[in-house]
């Protein structure tokens, strides 16, 4: 698959402060790709910077294959964004503020009332189209703010913290909305958040950040291994299985140590990869197997693996 | 140079100006105070009063003219007292005080368009939209600076109406405007909507709300008062020439004030500052 981002050392210093800093990743043609990172991390400035409206200080980033510094504005005809905050005109309508955009990002103005009515649709807004944004909700705010981000139809979307401020149930409309872009039309998302849960539903891999620098990067399963390269798996017996059998267990290939007595054994393994032939060891050693349960790692315990390794 | 794109934001800009109150307030009471009210007020008296109390009133008629131009005095010969005070108030006196209008209109839309943005968050949304920084100036400008320049000369040809039908008693002719308004009206009144916005330009990357923007802007008002001291003790008189020499040379500051301000309107620039 093509790379559609690529960025190489990028760095952006102001001051003092080094808000990225030599940053390296890629992003493929239908990827969700996620930065995760906590408040200050340098995910907004990131964003900032591949779409030309700050240069950077050292490095470089590829867009398009276009160089942000030089070609800004042919980058961002093809990319949305959804800040942080909504950013919308609150005394003009839905459709003004749409049609408003849609100008600036060239869609022909015989085309343009027709897309601006079907993206309010496809966000449900339809029937609020000429009411004033201020007299919107959070969340009909928040939805707007992306159809504002894709009414150019960009091939890329930026998306900065999109469910931030949203009460729950807002938010996951707006998870659904990303999820669906995705899924459906093969969007290509880079999504910079700090919500955990979000980033792990939404992102095919991930880039964990802290002071403008990447700590991790891969999906989930590869962020798991690097971090805890051996694996446990718990397994719970009908009854205590015989000690002769533990004890055989112990002696197979792969497997590491093992824990816990009675109905249930933790059992650390090389890899996964081993645990089948464990239970099929056990089986055939006549243990009668209730639950196998490889244990999994969530994109949080990753997360906070990373940050206190950083501390 | 996308053009459909500065008119979208010219468009949008007055759009969302036209919503906020604080801005249209003294828009519309300043030029109702100049173009009707103040001309009613010095056409009407000398008519109702008897001109006995005028020449009492007035003082000295002649030495207030002969602060004047030559050229202009002559506007003066073989009128009636009356007809010489209303010449001087609605022809002369009241016309420094219009150069406000262009000044008050293009700050208080150059503040809404330029700080209210960013006082508003919406800034940052318009910085990732596929326009140049130039592209993006000029909108702004232009969402200033076309209505400034509308807006006066509508206030303008009020004036003018007011003051024909109010004098026309007193005249038995329209008589107004003077050739000194032409070049009040096409040369200075746009020469000071644009200082007004590039001004407004300036400051607007010093300060963080449109209230703030708009007072400093609207101190430029002192440059007026100055025309207007002028006019009354005679040391400025507004002839036709004194007029386009003003203009000029607020033209020349208006040129200097834009390139530093295009110079200065960098995107980077303003997304260091939200």
């Amino acid at each position: 698959m093509e790379n559609i981002v690529e960025v190489n050392g990028l760095e952006r210093v102001f001051g003092q402060n080094r808000a990225v800093d030599g940053m390296t990743f890629h992003v493929k043609q239908g990827e969700v790709f996620g930065l995760l990172g906590p408040n200050g991390a340098g995910k907004t400035t990131t964003v900032r910077l591949l779409n030309g409206i700050l240069p950077p200080s050292g490095g470089t980033a590829r867009v398009f294959g276009l160089d942000p510094v030089v070609d800004g504005q042919r980058i961002r005809e093809q990319t949305g964004v959804l800040t942080e905050s909504p950013a919308l005109y609150e005394r003009l309508s839905a459709r003004e503020n749409l049609e408003f955009f849609g100008t600036l990002a060239g869609i022909p103005a015989g085309k343009l009332a027709q897309r601006v009515l079907d993206i309010l649709k496809f966000f449900g807004l339809q029937e609020r189209v000429d009411d004033k944004v201020e007299t919107y909700s959070k969340g009909m705010k928040q939805r707007l703010a992306l159809a504002r981000a894709l009414v150019h139809e960009p091939p890329l979307l930026f998306m900065d913290e999109p469910t931030s401020g949203l009460d729950p149930e807002a938010a996951q409309q707006v998870n659904e909305l990303i999820a669906g872009l995705s899924q459906r039309s093969g969007q290509t998302i880079l999504l910079a958040t700090h919500n955990l849960l979000e980033a792990q539903r939404l992102c095919d891999r991930v880039a964990v950040m802290n002071k403008g620098r990447i700590l991790a990067m891969g999906s989930l399963k590869e962020l798991t291994r690097k971090l805890w390269p051996v694996a446990w798996v718990d397994i719970t017996f009908w009854e205590a299985p015989a000690a002769t059998v533990t004890g055989s267990l112990k002696a197979q290939r792969g497997v590491i140590q093992i824990t816990g007595q009675g109905e249930t054994l933790q059992v650390q393994v090389e890899s996964e990869e081993v645990i089948p032939q464990i239970v099929q060891h056990l089986a055939g050693q006549g243990a009668a197997i209730l639950k196998v349960n490889p244990r999994d790692y969530t994109l949080e315990d990753i997360y906070f693996a990373l940050q206190a390794g950083e501390k | 140079m996308n053009w459909r794109s500065i008119w979208a934001i010219a468009k949008k800009d007055l759009k969302e100006v036209r919503q906020n109150k604080m801005a249209w307030g003294p828009a519309i009471i300043v030029p109702l105070i100049f173009a009707i009210i103040m001309p009613l007020l010095f056409i009407i008296l000398p008519q109702v009063i008897p001109v006995e109390d005028v020449q009492s009133e007035l003082g000295d008629m002649d030495t207030l003219l002969r602060a004047m131009p030559p050229a202009l005095q002559a506007l003066f010969e073989g009128k009636s007292l009356e007809q010489m005070f209303v010449l001087y108030m609605a022809g002369f006196m009241l016309a420094p005080l219009f150069l406000i209008m262009p000044l008050m209109f293009s700050t208080v839309i150059g503040s809404d368009s330029f700080v209210g943005e960013r006082e508003r968050k919406t800034m940052e949304a318009l910085l990732y939209a596929p326009t140049s920084d130039m592209e993006l100036f000029l909108g702004k400008v232009m969402a200033a600076v076309i209505p400034a320049i509308g807006l006066s000369w509508i206030t303008y040809v009020v004036y003018i109406i007011v003051v024909n039908a109010a004098s026309y008693p007193l005249f038995g002719r329209i008589w107004f405007p003077l050739p000194t308004w032409w070049p009040l009206m096409l040369w200075l009144t746009p020469a000071l909507a644009v200082l007004g916005i590039s001004a407004t330009v300036l400051i607007s990357s010093r300060v963080r709300t449109f209230m703030e923007a708009y007072q400093m802007s609207a101190s430029l008002v002192v440059l007026v008062l100055v025309l207007v001291a002028g006019q009354v003790s005679g040391v400025l008189f507004l002839g036709v020439g004194t007029t386009l020499v003003i203009g000029t040379i607020i033209w020349l500051l208006d040129a200097a004030l834009i390139y530093i301000s295009v110079k200065n309107f960098k995107r980077s620039a303003l997304v260091a500052k939200l």
